[in-house]
């Protein structure tokens, strides 16, 4: 379905190679994981058991040392596998959440941590979102005290995927509060924390939702739970610096999970149209199929040079300080919310075109569709973006 | 104990990119062959062979001194390579051909491998016992014939021993298996449950894009791989026709002694 040519032959030495480990996991798989709420965790053992959670860390942590532009095609090729945003989510903060760990660490943090990450022996989750402070991520209130040789972490996340299968999470607290801050991006700090359910302070609850039901969402809730100190990641204050490197990379990430969704819907509407006859004739034969298919193939091509246009800028600047924060930022901004559009509009069709059947579980499209939704949403929302660009290229003045 | 440089074995696996087992074949409007614009991967047996290598390793230590892949094809072959050595092949060769020209059949293969096979050195030949795509199922017994080395067709369990210099097959052959003792050097062809190939892990594809991959073409090794059969037409099996419904046990009876079927 998806155009290959252009890309680097590691791109799709991973493509191939993750849609292998991928065909063991059959639709019937993904259904049955949606329906009954349970976590595919055999998913998740057999992708640790081939390397690929450490696609995008660095060797000498036992990581492959690839960039984002692999692990981009990584994630795309897991959702169009069929998995969709389940199987991606399944992995996305062990393959994402663990960069700033593995960067501003300390080596007894990234010794310990990362290897049982990459096996899959532990999984991690992010936890930055709360209640009150979603996209204003400045304004968070969970606050983590200093107190001796430990922090005691008090208030609430919420939308932490995997929070409940995690044994580490990468948590974002307050450690100074708002109004002592020199700076207004100063003042908070990244934990790498163990979720021990038996210790007091800490408790979690499923959130229930739309799509991506396999995978567990959760409110989490601190209160006075213990930390140790040396569980920090990077220095103290400056935590909001250290997680905004990587929230690029997240958006790469995101956009390429939503091409993956779109191009299977796509892929599986023009078969459905192909062979699903009625009036003596296959239904794709009618414009009116075929067309807003043909339509939504072009809005997946156009997002899919976006998305590896802003990966390949990402992982580029590493090394060439030509490319300006401002490019990359509204490079990456830009692909997640093309990819986004365009895998909606991919899955929304794809439900039209199996008519009454595409309401039906069994033909996957239905799946797909509840979880189209999910990358017009999260990690930041189409309208956030849409300021974003209003207000960075047409400089227009901001609106909040 | 280190065994010593005369009990060293080093293994040859030749293998061949097929069209991929899952893809639906479909004969081109000319009628000369299948379409072969679609996807392609190892040929199923040849990944067994692959794995047998590898495993003889993790069993035999360091008395499997190399594992050496080998593929005659088009320029893209060498795709097919790049996964034998993720699976944990050292070194490759590729005998490279024209992309325009015609598949080798097995005689023009078993040539070029036994001449291969007199520059390098090799105790043990390990292949598919056939490809998927053409069925022919020759090319093991007829290097072997070539070599005069004694061949174990459809292997479903391999023993090597070293020291011995020799090796006990188990080969599926109808109503059973059969166990025999061959002396290496010795050619051994893969029947399905010989093992099951696991998939290469990131770490081991990163590595084998490193690993050492030779060119040659058919005149290094002075071979010809002109084909010496013509194929005159190729056309699909015919369309099934539908089956019809019956009602109930009575009436599938009925209608099988209408077509003939009686109970025995």
């Amino acid at each position: 379905m998806m155009d290959i040519t252009g890309f680097t032959e590691t791109q799709l030495d991973v493509r191939s190679a993750v849609a292998q480990v991928c065909s063991d996991f059959p639709n019937t798989y993904w259904q049955e994981h949606d329906q009954a709420q349970t976590d595919p965790k055999e998913f998740h053992a057999a992708l640790a058991k081939a390397g690929w959670l450490g696609i995008a860390l660095p060797e000498h942590l036992g990581g492959s040392g690839l960039g984002i532009s692999e692990a981009t095609m990584m994630m795309q090729t897991i959702s169009e596998s069929g998995a969709g945003m389940a199987g991606a989510q399944s992995v996305h903060a062990n393959v994402y959440a663990t960069q700033p760990l593995a960067r501003f660490g300390n080596e007894s943090q990234t010794e310990t941590v990362l290897p049982k990450v990459i096996s899959g022996e532990w999984r991690v989750c992010f936890g930055v979102t709360e209640p009150n402070a979603g996209l204003d991520t400045l304004s968070l209130k969970t606050f983590a005290r200093k107190d001796g040789d430990v922090y005691r972490v008090t208030g609430q996340k919420i939308w932490i995927t995997c929070a409940q299968v995690a044994k580490k999470m990468m948590l974002l607290a307050r450690t100074t509060p708002v109004d002592q801050v020199k700076k207004p991006s100063e003042g908070l700090s990244l934990f790498c924390i163990d979720l021990d359910r038996e210790r007091p302070g800490l408790d979690m609850r499923k959130i229930k939702k739309m799509g991506g039901r396999a995978v567990d969402a959760n409110e989490v809730f601190f209160d006075n739970y213990e930390i140790p100190a040396d569980s920090l990641v990077g220095e103290e204050s400056k935590g909001f610096k250290i997680i905004l490197h990587g929230m690029n990379a997240e958006r790469c990430l995101l956009a390429g999970e939503a091409l993956g969704l779109g191009y299977a819907a796509l892929k599986r509407a023009a078969e459905y149209a192909k062979e699903r006859v009625v009036f003596q004739r296959p239904i794709g034969m009618n414009q009116g199929i075929s067309h807003p298919l043909a339509d939504a193939w072009m809005k997946l091509e156009g997002a899919k040079f976006a998305t590896y246009h802003a990966a390949r800028l990402f992982d580029a600047s590493k090394k060439d300080k030509s490319i300006s924060a401002h490019s990359l930022g509204v490079a990456c901004n830009a692909a997640k919310y093309m990819a986004a559009e365009a895998a909606f509009t991919a899955a929304e069709r794809a439900v039209l075109t199996h008519g009454g059947m595409g309401y039906a579980a069994e033909y996957d499209v239905e799946r797909w569709f509840r979880e189209s939704l999910v990358p017009r949403i999260a990690p930041v929302s189409r309208e956030m973006i849409l300021n974003y660009i209003s207000e960075k290229v047409l400089e227009l003045p901001r609106s909040y | 104990m280190r065994p010593t440089s005369a009990r060293l074995l080093n293994i040859l696996v030749p293998v061949k990119r097929a069209v991929d087992y899952a893809v639906k074949i479909r004969v081109n409007p000319q009628q000369t062959g299948v379409d072969l614009n679609v996807k392609h991967s190892m040929n199923p047996f040849d990944e067994i062979a692959v794995e047998e290598a590898v495993q003889l390793r993790k069993r035999l230590k360091d008395a499997v001194q190399s594992i050496k892949v080998v593929t005659i094809g088009p320029p893209k072959a060498s795709e097919t390579l790049r996964t034998a050595l993720a699976m944990g092949a050292d070194s490759a060769i590729h005998i490279e051909i024209p992309e325009a020209d015609p598949a080798p059949e097995p005689l023009g293969v078993a040539r070029a491998l036994a001449k291969l096979i007199e520059r390098e050195k090799v105790d043990l030949v390990i292949m598919g016992k056939q490809a998927i795509d053409d069925d022919a199922g020759q090319t093991g017994q007829m290097l072997a014939g070539l070599l005069d080395w004694p061949q174990a067709t459809f292997a479903s369990k391999l023993d090597v021993d070293p020291e011995a210099k020799s090796a006990t097959v188990l080969r599926e052959v109808d109503g059973g298996s059969e166990e025999i003792k061959c002396r290496l050097p010795l050619v051994v062809t893969t029947d399905l449950r010989l093992n099951e190939p696991h998939y290469a892990t990131l770490p081991n594809i990163m590595k084998a894009k490193k690993k050492p991959l030779e060119k040659l073409t058919p005149a290094d090794l002075s071979v010809d791989l002109t084909p010496r059969l013509e194929t005159i037409k190729v056309t699909e099996p015919p369309a099934r026709i539908g089956g019809g419904k019956v009602a109930n046990v009575d009436e599938l009876v009925a209608k099988l002694k209408e077509a003939g079927f009686t109970a025995a």
